[in-house]
């Protein structure tokens, strides 16, 4: 078991409602999304499958697409394909910053 | 990654330890082992046994036939799911999937498995199948026995997603073994973009079941999907210390592969009952009964020789599961099997082959009779002994081969006039027709379904394809049968049949079809697609992969009005660029009919300098492609060049091509290139549900190639047009219909527009134009465009209008003000991606 390091990446209004933006937490490259009902996800900004950006990708209550070849996983890392899972990471808003945990 | 297949959420049934019921040990969890279990339970076997089955995989129990289709990419792992982990823990069956058996202790009556368990019996059946046959070869195994990385059998869905995973980063397979798994590896691998050699040891293709000519008809097929082939090739060395980088064949040729995938042919699992003392041939020993020689031990399937046969097709297998049920069960204690005729439909490599007794003739006085059409890829041979059907051959077309299995089944009758068995000479009337189909013949041979069984499951209520299906399992097994099978389910149903609801779905995440839907979108006054999924998705829902779709209809029935959203659209609208391999973006300007300026040129170069565009490059639409742009850079490259999107990113109107006409060309009869520019100023950015591309030739000559666009339009003479819909030049060519022959420019303009509305409000999503007319009907077309036959020219014409209204070039209202914060920023991570080479 790794301990997870908390990491301010950047502010919270650098993400728009339904849009995801890349960020780098203590070297780790990361998406962070918005959801409709304004929650946060941060998932790996590199696609597994061949490394496609995936902040580009278009997301919902439930997955994210990433925008090369169309692979989609779940909120909790899950592909929906048989793609490998993606990596998911806490990440929360504090003080008008974003928080990730790596 | 390693994710199980059919995998459970329930624990693995609790068993009472005071269970009295006489205990079924099963070893194996395939197609035969599978089977047997359903059909004990089919028989209430559930009430006297217990069952617990051992499964080498770690998978639930899934089609095996079905991986081809899997390794093509045709069909889902999901899809190929027989019965998962919670089905055996809902029956109350044992599954111990993941754990192999080592030997069975048939004084003590115990089965030993790997896990360290010994499990007691009262029956014990050996369903283990068989394995692939990897020949002796030179440096095929590591020191450490295990197969070198990179060469793989083809036999598990294991073996099926490590090729798939090398497909994805690796480019040359070698397939060796010209039998039917080579053929489906070999076309399944091309299909996911491998550079694919066969190679086979002996003279011809499918050897075993083909004589040499038609072999060559196969692959005559096989080599025209791009495949290379080697026949009379034997490989003797496999190279490469980490991973295979080639194979050395016989005659010192070398072939260079990252992938091998080793198709000879498979060897029946008997290890079990070598170990356990059960007699033992090329597989294990059984008689009528599926009886080993050891009490109280079966063997099924494709481990089991019965009357010195061993089978390897899974017709035969799921027949040994059937009697052996009826012996344990007591349902049926007459019960005997007696041997496999087998009559085979497939599909190999994408051509139709039955197979049917011997292929050449045996005796002097077998007739024989061939049709050879090597061309077509057809070649049909029948061989006939004392005026009974003993053999057949079907390669390329199998129209007639449910009267064959018929005649070769039973013995019927056979035609006077020899040929008839292979064509039917009468007229069209080619196919079988379903109503004159016996009740009683075999439809779908896998399971051995009739066409009364599946009149019954219809008359039963069974109203569409898919119940039918799980009601007969007819068509479940290769599925080749499924076309018949869904004639004869709408010839029985007579015109009630249901089609599968979601079929028709303009967008998977919105119950309905696209008139419904747009109906439903105006009377609810939905703008946006947050709007649609709040109003129309079952329970709100909205759905990732249904946004583009959505987004694309919103636009074309509100035009300006349409409220966007940024999640709503895919990245290529949101930075109006298109997204590249290595997530940079190119930027096409718009140069209408493809003519531009030297000022646009140069300015043109002086951005490619400014910005190291890597790649400049002259589009196959008669533009400028600048590719590699960053993200970041997209709105001063826009700035800088001062010219609109040429739209070669969405789904939506990208070009018109045109030739010089008659302003240069000696030829020219009009001015093509005038009306060209005329129809790209007035369409341009209209969404649609795909791509178009539009053309405009001065003359027949057809410079620009007008006739395979969507809209293509070629000058006559005389002032006159003709206009050509649903013509494409792409993964599919097909010539455009003639519309109409008009006489002005201006009635040019007003048909594409009519034209195009029509296919906006009826088109699927990403249905192209060489879809769509065939769909509605090239004569329905004409009706309702030329001749207004069902009203609706008015309101397409308004319909059309309204888009062109709303166009603005996206570059210049994003340059204005950003759609979003960080609508430029860059994605790209701070690790390689796969780098784009700069020439
Ligand atoms: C890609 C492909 C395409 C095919 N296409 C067709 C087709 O179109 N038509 C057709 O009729 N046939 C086709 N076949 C053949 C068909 O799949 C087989 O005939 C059928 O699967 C045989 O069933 P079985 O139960 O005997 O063996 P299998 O399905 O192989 O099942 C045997 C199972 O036993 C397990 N096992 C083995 N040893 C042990 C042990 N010691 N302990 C525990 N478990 C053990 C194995 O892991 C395996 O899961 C195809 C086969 C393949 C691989
Ligand atoms: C992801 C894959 C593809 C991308 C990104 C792509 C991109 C493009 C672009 C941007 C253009 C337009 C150039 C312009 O508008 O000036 C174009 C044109 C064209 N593409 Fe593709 N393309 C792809 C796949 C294909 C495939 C698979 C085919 C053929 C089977 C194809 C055939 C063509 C043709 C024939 C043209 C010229 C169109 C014309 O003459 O009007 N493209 N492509
Ligand atoms: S981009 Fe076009 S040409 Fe290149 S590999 Fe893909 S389909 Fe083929
Ligand atoms: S790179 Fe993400 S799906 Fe291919």
């Amino acid at each position: 078991m790794t301990t997870l390091t908390a990491h301010v990446v950047g502010r919270a209004d650098e993400v728009p409602v339904g849009e995801g933006r890349a960020f780098t937490a203590g070297g780790t490259p990361v998406a962070v999304f918005r959801l409709r009902d304004g929650s946060l996800r941060a998932v790996a900004a590199v696609c597994p499958h061949a490394g496609g950006p995936i902040a580009d990708g278009q997301s919902d209550a439930t997955v994210v697409v990433c925008p090369l070849h169309l692979n989609a996983w779940r909120w909790d890392g899950t592909p929906t394909t048989d793609a490998a899972p993606l990596p998911v990471y806490p990440v929360r808003e504090e003080a008008g910053t974003l928080v990730v945990e790596v | 990654m390693t994710a199980i297949l059919g995998a459970g959420t329930r624990a693995v049934a609790e068993l009472e330890p005071a269970d009295t019921r006489a205990r079924i040990v099963v070893v194996g969890n395939g197609m035969a082992g599978a089977r047997l279990v359903e059909e004990v339970l089919e028989r209430d076997g559930g009430r006297d046994f217990r069952i617990i089955v051992f499964g080498d995989e770690p998978h639930g129990n899934y089609n095996r036939i079905m991986l081809s289709p899997v390794l093509a990419g045709e069909a889902d792992e999901a899809d190929i799911v027989l019965n998962s982990h919670d089905w055996y823990a809902e029956r109350g069956v044992e599954l111990r999937a993941g754990v192999r058996v080592e030997r069975i202790d048939t004084v003590a009556k115990v089965v030993h498995a790997a896990d360290g368990t010994a499990t007691p019996y009262d029956h014990v059946v050996l369903a283990t199948g068989s394995h692939s046959f990897i020949p002796p070869m030179t440096g095929v195994r590591t020191a450490s026995g295990d197969l070198l990385p990179g060469v793989v059998g083809f036999r598990t869905i294991d073996e099926t997603r490590e090729m798939l995973a090398a497909a994805r980063t690796h480019r040359k397979a070698v397939v060796m073994g010209g039998g039917l798994l080579g053929l489906e590896a070999a076309r399944a691998l091309q299909a996911q973009g491998m550079a694919v050699e066969l190679v086979h040891a002996m003279g011809w293709l499918m050897n075993a079941q083909l004589d040499a000519e038609a072999g060559a008809v196969v692959r005559r097929s096989v080599e025209e999907l791009g495949i290379t082939v080697h026949t009379d090739a034997m490989a003797t060395e496999v190279l490469g210390t980490h991973r295979v980088t080639g194979v050395v064949l016989k005659d010192g040729r070398t072939l260079d592969c990252d992938l091998l995938v080793v198709a000879a042919g498979v060897r029946p699992h008997t290890d079990v009952a070598v170990r356990s003392g059960i007699e033992v041939e090329r597989a294990v020993l059984v008689d009528d009964r599926m009886a080993t020689d050891v009490p109280d031990v079966y063997a099924i399937g494709e481990c089991a020789q019965h009357r010195g046969t061993v089978y390897g097709l899974v017709a035969p297998a799921w027949e040994h599961a059937t009697v052996l049920a009826d012996l344990l069960t007591g349902a049926n204690p007459g019960a005997a099997y007696t041997g496999s005729r087998t009559a085979t439909k497939l599909k190999v490599a994408g051509v139709d082959v039955a197979v049917m007794g011997v292929s050449t003739p045996e005796r002097d006085t077998d007739e024989f009779l061939v049709i050879s059409e090597p061309k077509r890829g057809v070649h049909l041979s029948v061989v006939v002994r004392d005026d009974r059907l003993v053999g057949a051959t079907l390669v390329g077309d199998t129209r007639k081969v449910a009267f064959l299995t018929q005649a070769f089944d039973r013995g019927t009758p056979l035609p006077a006039e020899r040929i008839k068995l292979l064509v039917d000479l009468s007229d069209g009337e080619a196919e079988v027709g379903v109503a004159e189909l016996p009740g009683d013949s075999q439809v779908c041979n896998c399971n051995g379904v009739t066409k009364d069984r599946i009149c019954g499951a219809v008359a039963e209520g069974c109203t569409s394809l898919p119940k039918v299906m799980d009601a007969t399992r007819a068509g479940k097994g290769c599925g080749s049968c499924k076309g018949l099978v869904q004639r004869i389910v709408e010839w029985a149903a007579d015109g009630a049949l249901t089609e599968e609801e979601s079929a028709s779905w303009y967008v998977p995440g919105v119950p309905m079809p696209k008139p419904e839907l747009i109906a439903a979108i105006k009377e609810h006054d939905l703008r946006s697609v947050s709007a649609v999924f709040a109003t129309l998705a079952r329970g709100g829902q909205e759905d990732a992969k249904s946004k583009m779709g959505l987004a694309s209809l919103l636009k074309m029935i509100w035009g300006a009005d349409y409220v966007t959203e940024p999640d709503a659209t895919f990245v290529n609208d949101r930075v109006h660029a298109n997204i590249q391999r290595d997530g940079t973006f190119s930027v096409v300007p718009q140069m209408k009919g493809g003519v531009t300026t030297p000022d646009q040129l140069r300015r043109i170069a002086d951005v490619a300098e400014k910005y190291d565009v890597p790649m400049v490059k002259v589009t196959g639409g008669q533009r400028i492609d600048l590719l590699g742009i960053r993200k970041e850079d997209l709105p001063k490259v826009w700035a800088d060049l001062g010219m609109p999107s040429g739209y070669a990113y969405g789904k939506s109107m990208r070009t018109v091509k045109t030739c010089v006409g008659s302003d240069f060309c000696r030829f020219g009869l009009d001015d093509s290139t005038q009306l060209g520019i005329d129809l790209e100023t007035r369409f341009q950015g209209v969404e649609s549900p795909a791509k178009i591309k539009m053309a405009v030739v001065g003359c027949p000559r057809n410079c620009a190639e007008a006739y395979v666009k969507d809209v293509g339009v070629v000058a006559t003479g005389k002032g006159r047009w003709e206009v050509y819909v649903g013509g494409a030049a792409g993964a599919s060519v097909r010539k455009g219909d003639l519309l109409a022959t008009v006489s002005t420019p201006a009635e040019v303009l007003e048909l594409t527009g009519r034209f195009l509305q029509l296919y906006r409000e009826n088109g699927n999503w990403l249905e192209r134009t060489y879809d769509f007319v065939p769909r509605f009907g090239v004569d329905r077309l004409k009706a309702v465009l030329l001749e207004d036959s069902e009203g609706l020219c008015a309101a397409l014409d308004e319909g059309i209008q309204r888009s062109v209204d709303a166009y603005t070039d996206p570059w210049a209202r994003d340059l204005a003000e950003p759609a979003s914060p960080g609508q430029f920023r860059t994605s790209l991570p701070l690790t390689v991606l796969p780098r784009v080479p700069v020439r």
